[in-house]
């Protein structure tokens, strides 16, 4: 076990793919010269050269659609797109083409494409670099998505992925590239379609991937303060969920938060939420609650993006309200 | 009127561009049709001499409806090829989409939904004696209030908890059998059951009772089989209901409809009413009368509308058993096939016995196997027993 | 086209585009009784492109087409049964009836298909053309699409990555004037569509693309260029649908003299007389054509309507390559 950033992880995994794998390569956005828009892909241009590691134009949909055709060419590549905001210029090759061409074919073909995207807000980018729609391409079937919250699954989940032989969209949000974590950079590729239990709790069972992840384990130490022991449950992989693991944690706690930065209406909780309570319903012992970003585009000043996105106190809060007894 | 678009359901025919006698080769435009599109050229298929215009210009007609007729050149008529039928798939679910059901395992604590327990303490009663009739064991309102309800009354006998048949609302005529047949089809669950009969006492019996009998009034034996379903209908109600909107409504007389083939084609099946009260020889003349009445015309619409239930005949055209579409709102269909002499095993010996088939095509909505097998049995009882009938 | 024309070349040229356009004719009436659904766009009019670009391909080389693709499908040798019965629906289609006349698909001759959004099969082609580079592999990728593609911002952004690359790409702009109802010119400042390859870095050629062999010609032209490494390739091959844009258009955007005018210049007709001037083509050459073409269409109706339908207990299956529902 190494200590490590999120970062570093994901490099590290991307590293591992390039040496271990003549077809892997990696391509988008100023991820070779540049050494990737947030320094994830640094040094692997001079390590792999620029047939392994390349530049391309500000062409999203473009080289989305490239990497679909040089899966079905029999490579493995990466896509970086910079960010999810940029992603939405790629949709159609995501939707129509990444997600179908399997099925459209009569079984024919597989796209084992792997794109990696950075997501979510709270660093003041303001409202059309500040997105989070994972909740969007987890709707999508032919596609898979992961969710890496942990620096250890930022690399585990990368190396799952590229075993996929269908296309695996990885969101790695952007607020977690520096955060430290234990890293066991010898393990082989995590599970998909595995959530965690990060934390055992009894009280109730706060449901959440990625960027709130964190948050959600920084709220459950606020609430041990108080006596009240929340289970925190790690997606980790957004389609398909793993509802055995929740509706599990469920029975034990009888009460659901779902924590998820999408927008609240039509959102990935809301997913949760309806499975929940469609496998879970007579283990509850109150309505699945969810807690999201505020319906509005992401505001520019701190005061009001902080109290757009959920938080570990707004968490803590909402937790609370739920155990509350009223007479 | 050809189908040119995904969503084009009909058309308006605007103007003909070739008119009677002409002659029209494959590829000629013969029309011009109206479409939400706009005006879209008719091409035609076939080559010869247009000989009648069927649909004349301003009418709207349906995709599939003929337009014209035209005499094809060539020996062998090629086959138009017939507007396609609506596939018809078998209404199978896949898995994936079941909910997720989570049994209760055994010992854990009863599940009460939430509306229960409300009405639970509302009515003084406590959930977890109540037994429960809703998926997986569930304890639902209507549970709770028939536990209040019962409380009240006194003990109740001990009666497994049946499923209550919902009732249901008004049912629709169909306009033809043909738009009937297809919508059956697709909307009712079809099963299917056949029951080989020994008619050897109804035949011997018939043979003695018809020998007594005027030759006018001698009874064929497909009313012994009409007279053996109606009575049958008394040990399984469920097979004589309507089906009203989404449920079954149980009909308290028993009309048996008589499929009658027309002479030039085409199949009508007037009821024959009351027909598990009436006598053979009543019963014998009512079918003669609309069979006649049948093939020349004189049946009033009621006689086709008033069925519960329909018996199809095949016998004469040879065929083994008769596995019919129900006639909607009916929710089943009789049919018989020929009889046929087959070994037969009786006291241990194989003796020849004239033999029929009788199948059951039910509504797997309103009646399931057990019942359609009951029924069935309950004819073939009947019909060792012609005496009775 | 001065030189004589091989004997067996000319016939064999002569009769895939005859096999596309009794083909094409034979659907369009399946369709207006119901047994083709969803949307029919017929290639009645362009297959001198098909027929001729493909003779410039190997079975090594990959094909990338739009839904207007039964000629690209059939010039490629795929059967016309498999193909019938994908428009009928039958699980016998040659995508197992999941894609209808838009979506044909061929793993094995190398045709990644039918693609309905329109430029959504360029970027597509670049990747595949990519992977044939990187892999050492000689291959060309031909990319056919339609003159409304070129306003697509894949179009602009696939021929500028090729070129940057130096992809294996054969752009084939099937020019028929028309992005379904609206006119070249009425959505393009620059209607000259060599220009704009080669404003993207690709160097290009227009062709006429109602005579087969000039189209043979320049897309062997271009194809040698390609497989040598020189890069991409875009060939602009101005032709002409002689129907509506689908079955369901009543085609009110194009004059009349206009469409009679390029059917006058019917690519069949043209090379049936090439064919005959040149004493290739006999008199009883074409009526025995005429009719193996029509048993052949005969025997893909047939195929079509006595193949099975998929069991609809099957809808799940191959949308993930592994049998788990996810």
């Amino acid at each position: 076990m190494k200590k490590m950033t999120y970062r570093e992880a994901a490099r590290s995994a991307l590293r591992q793919a390039l040496a271990g794998d003549p077809r892997v390569f990696l391509m988008g956005e100023d991820v070779g010269r540049y050494g990737g828009a947030f320094a994830v892909s640094h040094g692997l241009l001079a390590e792999f050269g620029p047939e392994r590691v390349r530049d391309t134009p500000l062409s999203e949909n473009t080289f989305v659609g490239a990497g679909i055709g040089a899966a079905l060419g029999g490579l493995r590549p990466i896509v970086e797109v910079m960010t999810v905001n940029f992603s939405l210029l790629s949709l159609d090759q995501v939707v129509n083409n990444a997600a179908t061409l399997r099925h459209m074919s009569g079984g024919q073909l597989s796209v084992p494409l792997v794109v990696r995207m950075a997501t979510g807000a709270g660093r003041q980018l303001a409202a059309q670099h500040s997105h989070s729609l994972e909740g969007w391409y987890a709707h999508v079937p032919g596609i898979t998505v992961v969710a890496p919250g942990t620096a250890d699954d930022a690399r585990a989940l990368l190396l799952a992925a590229l075993r996929e032989p269908d296309p695996v969209f990885v969101f790695e949000h952007a607020a977690l590239y520096p955060m430290e974590g234990e890293v066991d950079d010898t393990a082989g590729p995590g599970e998909i379609g595995r959530a965690a239990v990060r934390r055992v709790g009894t009280d109730l069972s706060v449901i959440t991937y990625g960027g709130s992840l964190p948050k959600a384990l920084a709220a459950a130490d606020l609430l041990a303060a108080e006596g009240i022991t929340a289970e925190v449950v790690d997606l980790r992989t957004l389609r398909p969920l793993d509802t055995a693991t929740i509706l599990a944690s469920v029975a034990r706690t009888h009460r659901a938060l779902v924590v998820d930065e999408g927008w609240r209406t039509g959102s990935l909780a809301a997913e949760v939420s309806a499975r929940i309570m469609e496998g879970g319903f007579y283990d509850l012992d109150g309505p699945v609650q969810r807690l999201c970003s505020a319906e509005v585009p992401m505001p520019y000043a701190r005061h009001m993006e902080d109290a757009a996105l959920p938080q570990p106190a707004t968490i803590a809060a909402a937790a609370r309200a739920m155990l509350r007894r009223d007479g | 009127m050809p189908i040119l678009g995904a969503d084009m359901v009909a058309g308006t025919l605007i103007a003909w561009r070739k008119q009677p006698g002409d002659r029209v080769a494959r590829g000629d435009i013969i029309a011009e049709v109206e479409t939400e599109k706009g005006l879209i050229d008719v091409e035609v298929f076939a080559s010869g001499v247009l000989e009648r215009i069927v649909v004349q210009p301003g009418a709207t007609v349906p995709t599939g409806t003929v337009l014209a007729l035209i005499r094809e050149d060539g020996p062998a008529p090629a086959a138009m090829p017939a507007v396609a039928a609506p596939v018809v798939t078998a209404p199978v679910v896949p898995a994936a989409v079941e909910p997720a059901r989570v049994e209760p395992a055994p010992g854990e604590r009863k599940r009460v939904s939430p509306l229960a327990r409300k009405v639970a303490a509302r009515l003084g009663v406590d959930p977890d004696t109540v037994g429960g009739t809703g998926p997986g064991g569930t304890v639902t309102r209507e549970d709770v209030e028939r536990a209040a309800a019962e409380r009240q009354a006194g003990p109740a006998p001990a009666v497994a908890p049946a499923p209550a048949r919902p009732r249901m609302d008004v049912a629709r005529m169909r306009q033809t059998i043909a738009a009937a047949m297809a919508r059956s089809k697709r909307e009712i669950p079809h099963y299917y059951l056949a029951h080989p009969i020994d008619l050897h006492r109804v035949l011997a019996w018939l043979a003695e009772e018809n020998a007594r009998r005027p030759v006018t009034d001698r009874l064929l034996y497909g009313v012994v089989l009409l007279k053996a379903v109606a009575l049958a209908l008394r040990e399984v109600p469920e097979l004589n209901a309507v089906w009203r909107g989404e449920r079954a409504e149980p009909s308290a007389a028993v009309h048996v409809g008589v499929a009658i083939s027309l002479r030039g084609g085409g199949l009508v099946a007037p009821a024959l009413h009351d027909a598990e009260r009436q006598p053979l020889g009543d019963l014998m003349r009512a079918f003669r009368d609309l069979v006649q009445r049948a093939r020349s015309g004189g049946l009033r619409s009621s006689e086709l509308s008033d069925p519960t239930i329909t018996v199809t005949s095949l016998g004469e055209q040879g065929v083994e058993r008769v596995f019919g579409i129900i006639y909607p709102p009916q929710v089943a269909i009789v049919g018989f096939g020929r009889i046929a002499e087959r070994p037969w095993v009786v006291d241990g010996a194989v003796v020849p016995r004239p033999v029929v088939t009788a199948s059951l095509s039910a509504d797997h909505r309103v009646s399931d196997g057990h019942r359609g097998g009951l029924f069935l049995a309950a004819v073939e009882r009947l019909l060792q027993s012609p005496e009775c009938l | 086209m001065s030189a004589s024309i091989d004997r067996d070349h000319g016939l064999g040229l002569l009769r895939q585009m005859v096999l596309i356009r009794r083909f094409e004719e034979k659907a369009a009436e399946l369709y207006t009784v119901g047994k083709i659904r969803g949307f029919l766009h017929l290639y009645i009019g362009e297959e001198a492109v098909a027929v001729g670009t493909m003779q410039a391909l190997t079975p090594e080389d990959n094909v990338v087409a739009t839904y207007r693709e039964h000629g690209q499908a059939l010039a490629r040798g795929m059967e016309a049964g498999s193909v019938m019965a994908e428009m009928y629906g039958k699980a016998g289609g040659c995508s197992r009836g999941r894609g209808g006349s838009m979506h044909l698909f061929d793993v094995s001759r190398r045709f990644y298909g039918g693609h309905a959004i329109v430029g959504g099969g360029l970027p597509v082609a670049v990747g595949l053309a990519l992977a044939d580079a990187m892999r050492g592999r000689p291959a060309v990728t031909a990319c056919f699409f339609g003159d409304g593609a070129v306003a697509e911002g894949a179009f602009a952004e696939s021929l500028n990555l090729a070129a940057l690359w130096r992809l294996p790409v054969l752009f084939l702009c099937e020019n028929n004037l028309y992005a379904m109802g609206t006119a070249l010119e009425r959505h393009q400042a620059q209607t000259d569509v060599v220009r704009k390859a080669e404003a993207a870095g690709v160097p290009g050629e227009a062709v006429d693309g109602m005579d087969v062999l000039a189209v043979e010609a320049a897309a062997r032209r271009a194809a040698e260029a390609v497989r040598g490494g020189q890069g991409p390739r875009l060939l602009e091959a101005r032709t002409y649908r002689f129907r509506a844009h689908s079955m369901y258009d009543p085609d009110l955007y194009r004059a009349g003299d206009e469409i009679e005018a390029w059917k006058t210049r019917d690519p069949v007709v043209l090379f049936t007389a090439v064919l005959r001037g040149q004493g290739v083509l006999g008199e009883t050459d074409l009526a025995a054509m005429e009719t193996s073409v029509a048993a052949e269409v005969d025997a893909a109706v047939a195929e079509a309507e006595a193949g099975p339908w998929e069991p609809v207990e099957d809808l799940l299956k191959d949308v993930y390559t592994a049998p788990v529902d996810r």
